[in-house]
């Protein structure tokens, strides 16, 4: 059997090893790497930054090696070779024979001769070892700066941002990712990192590294300067050829051991891979073809047929420091002919180039900045020469309904297409794995074609091709709650009143599994408040922390405290009552949107003592910590304005009195306006009134929020008791139908029918359940209680509320800061660090 | 290792190098904190405990008859709110969500199972006579 030597254990030395095993269990592998662990993520290494240890990044733990019967010597520097007995000897003086040797020495950092780069504080960006020296130089200084704005540069300029410096890049060239990107997304993306508190500066000619011992800035040749305390280098890459070069293996001039097609370099015996490889002029700087060309040596090696390496597409999508990167196919539109159409949108840093080919049917490449969800499938039309659509220009600018677009695209693809190029996984190796195979998640296409295990981005599409053949299977794609409960929200419903089900423990035994999560709890916990509104505090760990603890958490792991104020009117006495207790327990005090007061900064132990305090002035629980009806805003209506045309406050409070603790999919809030002006802004709740001079107008599903809509009139001129009525029926329509955490609004979009289907639903009982949505709602409200007073009275739940279950103590890391003459928590950004 | 209940630690230790430096290995255990009387904490939910300066959330999943421990910090805002948080499990691996983003950790290996967030320390826990301890390496 053959005794293969690997020099290198980077991450293609290592991948080279997988491939070859996988292949050939019988061939010897010997690796020789010199960084004392092995092989890394060297992709990631930026999140070392952000917390992840140096074993997180590790291809594979030292134990894989032993499993693998590859013989691994760490901290081994390979020096000599001798071509002719086919041996190596390492500086430690150790020899050792081949059959044959593979080069994945990798590269270093290529640190330019500039005057000054010996200086303290000046470092690159490459190894584990770098990293520390960096981190422990980081804490000693404030300012810093990176050479070089490619990649490399920018991912290193993200690692100063997490050690909290003020951070600076500077590059050469006239742009940022100078290979990659052109001038207009440069100047995007400089917009982007601005923001983030990164400096950018660009046609920079660093002349001198200034300093005296240590370094104290850079110097440039246009004259300008730029004072720092510490400088990461990251302007390039030198292949690690000097192995190679001392024993007459051929190099190219610039550097890097020269191979042919199949990864030979002019010693047959020898092979390069990886970032000491040129081919054809080229060094590969990615991960990708670096796996190709150890999957092309492996297959020579166990002597199977290998394809060719020709060359290696270098498109790349990342995420670099949170901002949306790609670049694929021929970005500069080089090709003879090609037509470029860009779309910018510089206030939300989006820019989005395609280049079209001269007869307009073809996508050559592109630069996607900002938002790159459509790096994928732009890829892939470039790659399988897919047909452009007739307006090219519609893939670019605003055409709605991208995920569907995106989906579609994905179904068109031919079953050549490659979809995950780091471990060459074509569309029909994915579906076939479904239709042949049985795969049903995303996680078992991923063990058994190894699919997003490499950069991740092609998880997407690969989400998107499970989906389609299942559906083209003839699964249904079933909307469950999580994976412990197989039913939509609407089916749990049914099946906890059927079954009379009256806690989450039962219910996740008769027809759930495992132990529940984050997302079943509360949603089943709200359905239980729904239907049979107990009191939730019986089943508190199941709630949401706001549910759990009846009060909202707030920064710092205080919570905030509101009494319900029917219709927001209130009176002096209670107003000073609030104001009494707020400055007994020290609260910070607001009027909220809802016509409330909200105090804030309430440790866990003080909530039940305020809460008996304000009990006892006559105060309910405002429900703001649930999903729950919140408020019925009001505006002050006939009793005394001279426009009111009907009592607004009153109608307000009758409703709120009569909704109050409800619970929902979500929050449900209200309004009356008393005339026409709709001061109460009802037309944005999830249900509002508006008085006419016959009556009320009733509006359903509108919000505030993030997408505002208006809301729709149901029904117009109708008298009181009709009004109530119908909101009974609709909000009792909506507590049952709705998916959880779906606000009114965005459950009537989804609404097959739409308004016109609701209006029959509740206006005309076209499903005959009005009457019984009527008795289910006066349920609900005969069983209301306030929670609160629930808890005050009950010994057993007061307990519950301390910070220690050992220890009377309160949590000594709470602090907070003065902000006009009240206290607000310390800033938790700043607490970081 | 008589009297340790909580089954992830019946398993036999994995190797060195996949294990998160958390998930403590017995032999180191110096100390075995008596805690609080196993009632005292919520059924299948958690519950903060002071030991020296630190605070720790103590977990019992009563449904698996099974208790876990962690630091109560979660790592993202470094706010003092685990213990407090909603437990369950993914996959059959017990986890913890953060009350405030719901960033969910492993309370095996305290990994951050959704998100790029730092691991999370994890404590062994024992439950003898009656009483719940948790174990620290010093």
């Amino acid at each position: 059997m053959s005794r293969v030597i690997v020099v290198g254990n980077g991450m293609v030395g290592y991948k080279f090893c997988e491939k070859l095993r996988s292949r050939s269990k019988g061939t010897q592998i010997i690796v020789y790497g010199e960084e004392p662990r092995p092989a890394y993520d060297r992709v990631h290494l930026s999140s070392y930054f952000s917390g992840s240890t140096a074993e997180d990044l590790l291809m594979a733990p030292a134990s894989w090696y032993v499993d693998n019967n590859v013989e691994l010597f760490t901290g081994e520097l390979v020096t000599e070779l001798n071509r002719e007995n086919k041996t190596i000897k390492t500086h430690t003086g150790k020899v050792d024979h081949y059959d044959y040797l593979v080069l994945a020495t990798g590269s270093s950092a290529f640190v330019p001769t500039v005057e000054g780069v010996e200086r303290h504080g000046v470092f690159v960006y490459r190894t584990i070892e770098d990293l520390n020296q960096i981190i422990d130089y980081g804490k000693k200084v404030r300012k810093a700066g990176v050479l070089g704005g490619g990649l490399l540069g920018l991912e290193a300029a993200k690692a100063l941002l997490d050690l909290g410096l003020e951070t600076h890049v500077v590059e050469f060239a006239a742009r940022l990712m100078p290979r990659q990107i052109d001038d207009a997304a440069s100047a995007v993306l400089t917009h982007k990192l601005n923001q983030l508190g990164i400096t950018i500066h660009t046609n920079k000619n660093t002349k001198k590294i200034a300093g005296n011992g240590k370094l104290e800035g850079l110097e440039f040749t246009d004259g300008s300067s730029l004072s720092l305390e510490m400088l990461v280098i990251s302007a390039g890459i030198r292949p690690r050829d000097e192995l190679a070069k001392l024993n007459g293996i051929k190099t190219h001039a610039r550097g890097g051991v020269l191979v042919d097609n199949l990864l030979r370099t002019n010693d047959e015996s020898i092979f390069a891979v990886g970032e000491v490889a040129v081919h054809n002029n080229m060094i590969y700087g990615l991960v990708a073809p670096g796996y190709e060309m150890a999957d092309i040596v492996a297959k020579q090696i166990a002597g199977e047929p290998s394809k060719q390496f020709t060359g290696f597409d270098m498109s790349t999508k990342l995420k670099l420091i949170g901002v949306d990167v790609g670049s694929f196919g021929d970005p500069f539109g080089e090709a003879a002919g090609c037509v470029p159409i860009a779309f910018q949108d510089k206030r939300n840093g989006v820019y989005k180039r395609i280049n079209i080919s001269e007869d307009g049917k073809y996508l050559l490449g592109g630069i996607l900045i900002g938002d790159a969800s459509q790096y994928n499938i732009f890829h892939q039309m470039v790659v399988n020469k897919m047909l452009l659509p007739a307006q090219p220009e519609s893939l670019i600018i605003g055409t709605g309904g991208k995920a569907e677009a995106e989906g579609a695209g994905v179904k068109s693809l031919p079953d050549t297409a490659q979809i995950c190029s780091c471990e060459n996984v074509s569309k029909g190796d994915l579906v076939c794995q479904v239709t042949e195979h049985g795969a049903t998640t995303v996680d078992d296409l991923k063990k058994k074609t190894k699919a997003c295990t490499g950069c991740g981005g092609c998880t997407p599409m690969v989400n998107d091709i499970l989906k389609i053949t299942l559906e083209s299977l003839g699964h249904k794609i079933k909307k469950t709650l999580c994976e412990h409960f197989d039913y939509s929200r609407q089916e749990l419903y049914d099946l906890i009143k059927v079954k009379g089900i009256r806690t989450y423990d039962i219910l996740l035994s008769t027809v759930g599994k495992g132990d529940g999560c984050e997302i079943c709890k509360p949603a089943v916990a709200s359905l239980l408040a729904s239907i049979w509104n107990e009191l939730i505090a019986e089943q508190d760990t199941i709630q949401d922390t706001n549910d759990r603890y009846l009060a909202n958490i707030q920064r710092g792991g205080t919570y905030s405290v509101v009494p319900r104020i029917a219709g927001g009117e209130i009176t002096p006495a209670k107003l000073m009552a609030i104001g009494r207790i707020a400055q007994k327990y020290g609260l910070y005090t607001k009027i909220t949107g809802g016509q409330r007061i909200d105090m804030f900064g309430a440790r866990v132990d003080q909530l039940p003592e305020i809460w008996e305090e304000l009990i006892n002035e006559g105060f309910e629980s405002g429900h703001a910590y649930g999903k729950a009806l919140r408020t019925i805003k009001s505006c002050v209506g006939s009793t005394w304005c001279r426009y009111g045309v009907q009592d607004s406050v009153s109608f307000a409070i009758f409703v709120e009195e009569r909704y109050k603790g409800l619970r929902a999919p979500h929050k449900l809030k209200g309004a009356v306006s008393g005339c026409i002006r709709e001061c109460a802004e009802a037309q944005s709740k999830d249900f509002g009134i508006i008085a006419t001079e016959k009556g009320w107008n009733l509006y359903v599903c509108g919000n505030g929020g993030a997408r505002p809509q208006h809301a729709k009139l149901l029904v117009n001129d109708v008298d009181t008791e009709t009004c109530v009525k119908l909101i009974d029926r609709f909000l009792m329509f909506y507590i049952k139908t709705a998916d959880p955490l779906t606000r009114t609004a965005t459950w009537l979009n989804k609404m097959e029918g739409g308004l016109d289907y609701l209006r029959d639903v509740i206006v005309n009982d076209s499903l005959g359940i009005g009457e019984d949505l009527e008795m289910e709602m006066k349920e609900l409200i005969a069983n209301y209680h306030c929670e609160w007073k629930k808890v005050v009275e009950n010994p057993a739940l007061r307990e519950r509320y301390r910070h220690f279950i050992n220890d009377e103590d309160q949590d000594s890391t709470l602090s907070f800061v003065e902000l006009r003459d009240q206290k607000i928590p310390v800033d938790w950004n700043k607490k970081i660090k | 290792m008589d009297g340790v209940t909580n089954s992830n630690l019946a398993k036999p230790l994995l190797t060195m190098d996949l294990v998160n430096n958390a998930s403590t290995q017995h032999n180191d255990i110096k100390v075995w904190f008596k805690a609080a009387r196993v009632q005292d904490f919520p059924e299948n939910g958690g519950a903060c405990v002071k030991y020296k300066d630190l605070q720790v959330a103590v977990f019992n999943f009563s449904r698996r008859n099974e208790w876990y421990a962690c630091q109560n910090m979660c790592p993202h805002k470094m706010q003092m709110v685990l213990s407090r948080g909603m437990i369950g499990s993914q996959q059959g691996e017990p986890k913890i969500a953060c009350p405030f983003h719901k960033k969910t950790f492993s309370l095996k290996t305290g990994e951050c199972l959704n998100a790029e967030e730092c691991n999370i320390t994890v404590y062994p826990i024992r439950i003898e006579n009656g009483y719940v301890h948790i174990g620290f390496k010093a």
